[in-house]
């Protein structure tokens, strides 16, 4: 029973990694209605970016703040040189568009810093959280960065005309447009919000699976894997989401036999293809209903 | 947020491609393929290499175009069935001592069964979420390879040596260049195949399915069917030339099999032109030779120079190939006239 317990709390723990990044995720669909597969990436550079002011002796909390500014600009301008011609084209203009990106961001990085392994600082230090041996405060520090990042965003979305106008101009962006909302620039908007929280994400990522260009893939995979459990619809959903998949991750690998390390993302790609067969709109999603 | 959408305004995932557009003329076709039988004998050993390798990955890239260009679908995952159908032919040939010509058609099954199987959760999703399901797919597979339960078969992470085959009948011909003429009779039998089915009743029923799902089913589609039909057919042409990649490499290993080939073909048929099958043969160039020069200049650029020349095809001509092509024949036809 103790194992079993433990294991839990250390599946809570890197859960925490997971929720960070479906947060990311689903707050973007939500925002701009698209999946963006250079999310992990962008929140890759960010990380360095901030690593790099670090190196250059900004303290952490400075490198932090300047990070943010950098990714939301950066994400504005990604989407206002890139991505605004392409709004009218087909879905597989914008995947292919997508994973360009992908490959430009992870070449460029790895040309700027090379590819091998750095240390990332963690602002919360890493001694046992109160007295656990599972959960470092680094551990606890992402999970209350997450619940603060949800509840921002809750507050965002439901109580301020921007986040209104945002979520009015990914859904319905005719009807925005008719009520004045400036529907160009809202998505504009997204993009700078959603590279900021995926530099978050990262931020807070690093200092566990370590900083490298490669570093988000499999992170990316379980973001997904979480977000589609929690429902792509709902950000509460989707933190949720990620912390059953922590939990579920580490458990299977403790008593499910032949399962070790190695299997780690072949068990999000069942998952996925399980949510995706049994409950398509996840635990708290809305089923989308089409009228024709 | 509004959970309801109105689907009749959306925009269609892929743009819908006139049927004739998809082929090439008699005349072109012949031209390309007295080209690509005669080239072969003035060549170096490598460089038949190569052009075997060029007519393999057209063959994948013209697997995924059937899937993206006529059924609308996306995929991200095609390194996963290539994957397999290399890892099929390397067993049956290394352990089961099968003859290697017969090993393609038994992997071609193998991965049509199983891009059915995948296709089935796939019809749940669409657009950038079928993309995202294949995309887990792709970095999934070399780890699955890896599996310790597995290891017996497919050598775990050393992976498995595959012997290069001889000319049969005592043919005065190296390997490699019998190689090439057999995959060349292979790529050109499973193209002929492709036009021919994108031509009939499946055909018709998978662009139908592309251009308006609720219009396609309202005409007595079954579009379930369809749509997982369009997915196996896709694994199964991306597996035989999985396992004809097997035999030319000589070798097949996990990591050989990463998320970087799957984006590669994706890039390939972004290159050729959506919809446009004799594209795939020039977006199968492109991801081949593209690397080799960036690599030239300097490494770890290739990224980057993949990124920057797919943002310029989608900015510059977003049909790609076909386009140029059209665009070429236009020139051609004015100059006659003058």
């Amino acid at each position: 029973m103790e194992l079993f317990t433990n294991q839990v709390l250390a599946g809570i723990a890197t859960g925490a990694i997971y929720a960070c990044m479906a947060l990311a995720v689903v707050m973007i669909y939500q925002a701009i209605d698209h999946l963006n597969f250079a999310q992990g990436e962008m929140a890759m550079f960010s990380t360095f970016v901030a690593w790099q002011l670090m190196q250059w002796g900004v303290p952490y909390w400075g490198a932090f703040v300047i990070t943010l500014a950098f990714s939301f600009v950066g994400g504005i301008a990604i989407e206002r040189l890139l991505f605004k011609p392409l709004a009218k084209a087909p879905i597989l203009t914008n995947v292919a568009g997508f994973i360009a990106l992908y490959a430009i961001i992870n070449s460029f990085a790895g040309l700027i810093w090379d590819f091998t392994i750095k240390q990332f600082p963690t602002p919360f230090g890493s001694s046992p959280f109160l007295g656990s041996q599972l959960i470092s405060t680094h551990q606890a520090g992402m999970i209350g960065v997450t619940m603060i990042l949800l509840l921002l965003l809750f507050f965002f979305f439901r109580f301020t005309r921007i986040g209104l106008a945002m979520r009015a101009a990914a859904s319905l962006p005719e009807s925005a447009r008719l009520v004045g909302i400036n529907t160009s620039w809202m998505i504009a908007l997204g993009w700078g919000m959603a590279a900021a929280i995926g530099s978050i994400a990262g931020m807070m990522i690093a200092p566990v699976v370590f900083l490298e260009p490669n570093m988000m893939l499999g992170v990316l995979i379980y973001g997904f894997a979480a977000a589609v459990l929690g429902g792509l619809t709902s950000p509460f959903g989707a933190v949720i989401g990620g912390f059953l998949v922590g939990i579920f991750e580490n458990l299977a690998g403790t008593y499910i036999p032949g399962i070790g390390n190695e299997l780690k993302l072949p068990i999000a790609l069942a998952l996925i293809i399980v949510v995706l067969v049994v409950k398509p709109a996840g635990l708290f999603g809305r089923p989308i209903v089409k009228r024709v | 947020m509004s959970a309801v959408q109105e689907v009749v305004t959306e925009a269609p995932a892929v743009e819908a491609v006139p049927k004739k557009a998809m082929t090439l003329g008699y005349g072109t076709s012949l031209a390309v393929l007295a080209l690509l039988i005669v080239v072969p004998l003035f060549v170096k050993n490598f460089i038949i290499f190569q052009m075997t390798m060029l007519l393999i990955y057209a063959l994948a890239v013209m697997a995924l175009n059937i899937l993206t260009g006529s059924s609308g679908q996306f995929s991200l995952g095609q390194s996963a069935f290539y994957a397999v159908g290399a890892y099929t032919s390397a067993i049956l040939m290394e352990t089961y001592n099968i003859n290697y010509a017969l090993t393609l058609p038994i992997s071609g099954i193998i991965c049509f069964g199983f891009g059915y199987l995948f296709g089935k959760p796939a019809l749940r999703l669409s657009g950038v979420y079928l993309a995202l399901a294949t995309f887990a797919l792709a970095t999934a597979m070399p780890q699955l390879l890896k599996l310790g339960v597995f290891e017996p078969w497919t050598g775990g992470v050393q992976g498995l040596v595959v012997t290069k085959p001889d000319a049969p009948f005592g043919l005065p011909m190296s390997q490699d260049m019998w190689l090439y003429y057999f995959t060349l009779a292979v790529s050109i039998a499973i193209y002929v195949a492709s036009v021919n089915l994108l031509r009939s009743r499946s055909g018709r029923a998978f662009m139908a399915i592309r251009d308006n799902e609720i219009a396609a089913s309202a005409m007595g589609v079954d579009v379930a069917l369809y749509k997982t039909l369009a997915f196996g057919v896709s694994a199964g042409i991306t597996g035989v030339a999985g396992a004809l990649g097997a035999i030319a490499v000589q070798f097949v290993a996990p990591d050989s099999y990463t998320i970087t080939l799957a984006i590669s073909l994706f890039l390939g048929m972004v290159v050729g032109g959506v919809g446009w099958l004799p594209g795939s043969i020039v977006g199968s160039a492109f991801i081949i030779f593209v690397p080799n020069i960036a690599e030239g200049i300097s490494k770890g650029l290739s990224g980057a120079v993949f990124g920057i020349l797919l943002f310029l095809v989608i900015f510059l001509v977003p049909h790609g190939a076909r386009q140029v092509s059209v665009v070429a024949q236009q020139l051609i036809g004015k100059l006659r006239k003058s």
